[in-house]
């Protein structure tokens, strides 16, 4: 790999632009795509790469490529600097989310609660219009607070987030529901809320709760049929 | 390096080779029936004998390495083919019954 290409790939990687790394087999010529001097063909396979997230050798007018997708990382956003937040963080970074902790109350919200973590302090709803979830972005409400799970769970059901879940009893949940109702949202909107959040583990201390978070994650990220909730009786 | 880096493996490569160290940095291209890591996963190696990330479930890790270090001196890059039905050089299949290419390169 040539310096240029690598300082390339690095200045996408800061810049959060997804691009493809395109290496030529067996010989291993490359080129980061898309590239408008590149056919056709070989950037729309590169479009479908970067879509699905998932690499391969592809043959492209002839030629032997291997297309290696360089996406953004996966964004998880975290509403309420909880203690189950901060066992959350290091199971999310490792399986490929940049996480981002959302709180107002400075004491909970704290750089030193959370090292190395983007932390916002702005209220739940200004937080998620200037975070904008997309369809790579997962939102998880923590706080157990209405004032400050409400405002973020609206927006992100007026949101592409591929995963909204919200800590809560059942009970809790259904008054949830009913307080989202009255903003407009409809039941058919509201399913895409996982409440209560997680995988059904039993989970029962901080550590477990953030593991049966993460692990639905994973389960709905990669299509298992244990990211699929059954429709309440 | 951050946290989020933890599995960026050509980070951790670029790292090195920043710092003077002669680097390649191995990708898995292909993969068939059950290998453990899919196409993209990386494997970066110094000649001083540094070693991040991986392309098997540790497997054919060593022949990689071994290969690196030919690309290493030589420059060319090479693609490497291991699997249980490929009676190659190195005699290093897929325990799993998984096959794998790799594609071997130097950080020029």
């Amino acid at each position: 790999m040539t310096p240029d290409i690598l300082a390339a790939l690095q200045q996408a990687k800061a810049d959060k632009r997804p691009v493809v790394l395109a290496t030529q087999l067996p010989g291993g010529e490359q080129c980061l795509l898309p590239d408008p001097n590149r056919s056709a063909a070989l950037n729309e396979a590169a479009a479908k790469v970067l879509h699905s997230d998932e690499s391969g050798t592809f043959t492209v007018d002839d030629v032997s490529w291997f297309l290696h997708a360089h996406n953004p990382p996966l964004r998880l956003i975290v509403v309420g600097a909880v203690h189950i937040a901060q066992a959350l963080v290091p199971f999310a970074t490792p399986c490929g989310f940049a996480t981002t902790i959302v709180d107002p109350r400075r004491s909970f919200g704290s750089d030193e609660r959370f090292p190395g973590v983007t932390i916002s302090n702005a209220w739940p709803d200004e937080a998620m219009d200037e975070f904008r979830p997309d369809s790579r972005t997962a939102v998880v409400t923590l706080t157990h607070d209405p004032k400050l799970d409400d405002p973020a769970l609206d927006r992100a059901l007026k949101s592409e987030a591929f995963y909204i879940g919200a800590l809560g009893s059942r009970r809790t949940h259904a008054a949830r529901l009913g307080r989202l109702r009255a903003l407009g949202h409809t039941d058919e909107s509201m399913a895409r809320i996982r409440g209560p959040v997680g995988l059904d583990l039993e989970a029962v201390t901080a550590p477990e709760i953030a593991l049966s978070i993460i692990a639905e994650l994973v389960a709905v990220r990669r299509g298992s049929p244990l990211g699929v909730r059954k429709k309440p009786e | 390096m951050n946290l989020h880096d933890s599995e960026d493996i050509l980070a951790t490569a670029a790292g090195w080779r920043a710092a003077g160290e002669l680097v390649a940095v191995a990708t898995v291209t292909e993969t068939w029936g059950s290998s453990p890591r899919p196409a993209g996963s990386r494997l970066a190696v110094t000649k001083s004998g540094k070693m991040a990330g991986s392309v098997s479930g540790g497997c054919i890790e060593g022949a990689v390495a071994d290969a690196a270090m030919k690309t290493i001196e030589t420059g060319a890059p090479q693609l490497l083919d291991f699997g249980v039905s490929h009676e190659r050089a190195w005699e290093v299949g897929l325990a799993c019954g998984g096959k794998v290419k790799v594609f071997v390169e130097k950080l020029l």
